[in-house]
């Protein structure tokens, strides 16, 4: 394989695996409350920002990986309890707009706070190294971003399908109702799932900011809009599809780019919504998931 | 509100005397204000009129037909490139864009034309976007208009040519003045109100309250949800159109997410479907926001005034998720135009 195919494909894996980290949790949180969780990608931003914070105080970077882990569970539940339950049984069109207010507030006070300016973001130097792999080479960085997703992910699996809290969470999604009839803690099981799928957001903005080496606090845009097309590609609501969804738009997104002409690589953004319109129209169900209910 | 309204009462001649003599009340208020106040204000109040309309236009889709777009900015940057380029001077055109295709290059309109061929283009768009994204319901079309707003800004940043880039358009010129803005407003209400009380507008709010049950009795739902997106569209792009050639410049971040948002709030916060509703809250929200730039300012917090626009959203939807009005119009307007019959909350 070629030095130039194969750095396409490390980059658009590490691009996947920060796609698959923010649409895990978009899809659990999805998936309990049914509620499109658009402050999802600010969280992404909250973990930059507090990773930053951390390197400036000098704090080791392993702990600070559990420090951000920490901390994107903290604001996921804050975000959880003091806004989204008490508007839970809300149409959801009010949730959705709850979201949007949540995660315009989150931008502007970071704005406040930080200013707009960017922000550099650096590694540590043994992480911008190339690593040789027979005749190839590859960043550390990518590499670790690679690694470190697939351990968060298997931890995860572990968590929701081989413990009781898992269990909780797999039967509130099923029916909130029947789970609170079993006896089911339903406002501790859902505090668990913002708090795991804020924590997984959150290391992403680690990822986000080591790839890229730029922040700011609106960064968190995007990355929340791409979560919710991956989870559309792999089907809203399942774990496993949204990790999937991820590495497919990593994937397409680098070939867009690496394939096409350079003139159209600025469509880029273009293209991923494109991308999530046809596959509404194709099949609106995601492409792993074979019967959802009513989408309405 | 049980009382069923006095057949006799000839309805719409008594509606159209009233609002004429609002609408002529309205004129003076402007007139007055024009001849009174700074440009500063004036500009201000032309800006308001704008977001008005705006709010009101979105309620076709978001109040009326109950479907969650989030497209407005999309279908005004569309509109404001395109008025943009029909109205800018021909003699500088060549400078500015040197890009252009033959026949835009030549071209030099004035506003009117213009305006209306920046609306039918976004109406044609709409049309076009519609068939596949009016299929999706709820937050996916919420997510799938947004998306819309990502492209057409990606346009607008990579179509050279056309859009001069990320620079953006500038020395547009300034036609558009606080009549037009009014003039505009008052249009987009008639329609609105028009549209509201029809059976076109009933069709909508069935549409919004149970599909099955509209389709049951007849009413064909997509072509509702069709007409519903591209009048929104028509008006968002003829509304963007006037607002750039008030401030004289687009660039492809004009209309942002942010704007998308702060119309939502509007709507919301007007209650959904409320004409008036949207008419009060677009003007509140846009004189608070202005009243607390030189605040932002002094104190250095820049973002304060978003923040506080959203966390009085989420207290709406906490203490009154309904908005001001719900879905209807309030008592005295309803007095004023006719009767018992368009307070009813369908």
């Amino acid at each position: 394989m070629s030095q130039y195919l194969f750095q396409q494909l490390v980059n658009g894996l590490s691009l996947g695996s920060l796609y698959a980290l923010v649409a895990i949790g978009f899809s659990m949180i999805y998936g309990i409350v049914r509620l499109i969780n658009f402050a999802h990608g600010d969280l992404v931003m909250i973990g930059a920002f507090s990773t930053l914070a951390m390197i400036a105080v000098g704090v080791p970077w392993p702990l600070i990986l559990v420090f951000v882990l920490m901390i994107g569970a903290v604001a996921g539940m804050l975000i959880e309890s003091v806004v989204f339950r008490p508007i839970r049984g809300a149409p959801q069109v009010t949730g959705f707009i709850a979201t949007l207010a949540v995660s315009i507030v989150i931008q502007n006070s970071a704005l406040l706070l930080l200013t707009g300016q960017q922000r550099n973001f650096v590694f540590p130097a043994f992480m911008r190294q190339r690593v040789p792999l027979g005749g190839v080479s590859a960043s550390l960085t990518d590499m670790v971003i690679i690694c470190l997703t697939l351990l968060l992910i298997a931890i995860l699996f572990f968590i929701v399908y081989r413990t009781r809290l898992g269990t909780a969470m797999r039967a509130t999604a099923e029916n909130l109702m029947a789970a609170r009839l079993m006896g089911v803690s339903v406002n501790r099981t859902i505090l668990a799932a913002f708090a795991i799928g804020s924590a997984l957001a959150a290391v992403a903005g680690v990822f986000w900011g080591g790839k890229f080496g730029q922040i700011d606090p609106l960064l968190g845009f995007v990355p929340g809009l791409k979560a919710f097309v991956a989870c559309v590609i792999g089907g809203v609501g399942s774990l496993g599809g949204a990790m999937l969804g991820g590495y497919i738009l990593g994937l397409a997104e680098v070939l867009f780019v690496g394939l096409l002409p350079q003139e159209l690589s600025g469509y880029r953004d273009a293209f991923v919504f494109l991308l999530l319109i046809v596959i509404l129209l194709v099949k609106p169900s995601g492409l792993f998931v074979r019967h959802v209910e009513d989408r309405a | 509100m049980s009382k069923t309204v006095p057949d006799e009462t000839p309805l719409p001649i008594r509606g159209f005397a009233a609002a004429a003599l609002v609408a002529a009340a309205a004129a003076a208020a402007v007139w007055l204000a024009q001849a009174s106040l700074s440009d500063y204000v004036v500009t201000l109040l032309a800006v308001l009129f704008l977001n008005a309309a705006l709010a009101v236009s979105l309620n076709f889709t978001n109040g009326f037909t109950g479907l969650f777009s989030l497209g407005h900015p999309a279908f005004m940057t569309i509109g404001a490139y395109v008025a943009a380029i029909l109205t800018f001077p021909e003699r500088r055109k060549g400078t500015m864009l040197p890009g252009l295709p033959e026949f835009l290059a030549t071209t030099e309109l004035s506003l009117l034309p213009a305006i209306l061929i920046a609306g039918a283009v976004a109406a044609v768009v709409a049309l076009i976007v519609g068939f596949p994204v009016l299929r999706l319901r709820g937050h996916y079309l919420a997510v799938a208009t947004l998306g819309l707003i990502v492209i057409i800004q990606s346009l607008a940043t990579n179509w050279d040519t056309i859009t001069r880039g990320g620079s953006g358009l500038s020395g547009i010129p300034r036609l558009t003045g606080i009549w037009w803005a009014f003039g505009f407003m008052l249009v987009v209400i008639a329609a609105a109100w028009r549209i509201k009380f029809s059976s076109l507008g009933r069709a909508m709010m069935a549409t919004r309250e149970n599909e099955l049950a509209a389709e049951c009795v007849g009413i064909d739902t997509v072509r509702v949800r069709m007409l519903a997106f591209v009048l929104g569209a028509f008006f968002a792009a003829v509304a963007g159109a006037l607002l750039v050639h008030l401030i004289s410049v687009v660039t492809p971040r004009t209309y942002s997410v942010l704007l998308a948002f702060n119309l939502v709030v509007m709507v919301v916060i007007g209650g959904s479907g409320s004409i008036i509703g949207a008419v009060i809250a677009a003007s509140a929200i846009t004189v608070l926001s202005e009243a607390l730039r030189p605040v932002e300012e002094s104190v250095g917090l820049y973002g304060m005034s978003q923040v506080i626009v959203a966390l009085a959203l989420i207290l709406v939807l906490y203490l009154r998720p309904q908005g001001l009005f719900g879905s209807g119009e309030p008592m005295i307007v309803r007095r004023l135009f006719g009767g018992d019959r368009f307070g009813q909350t369908p």
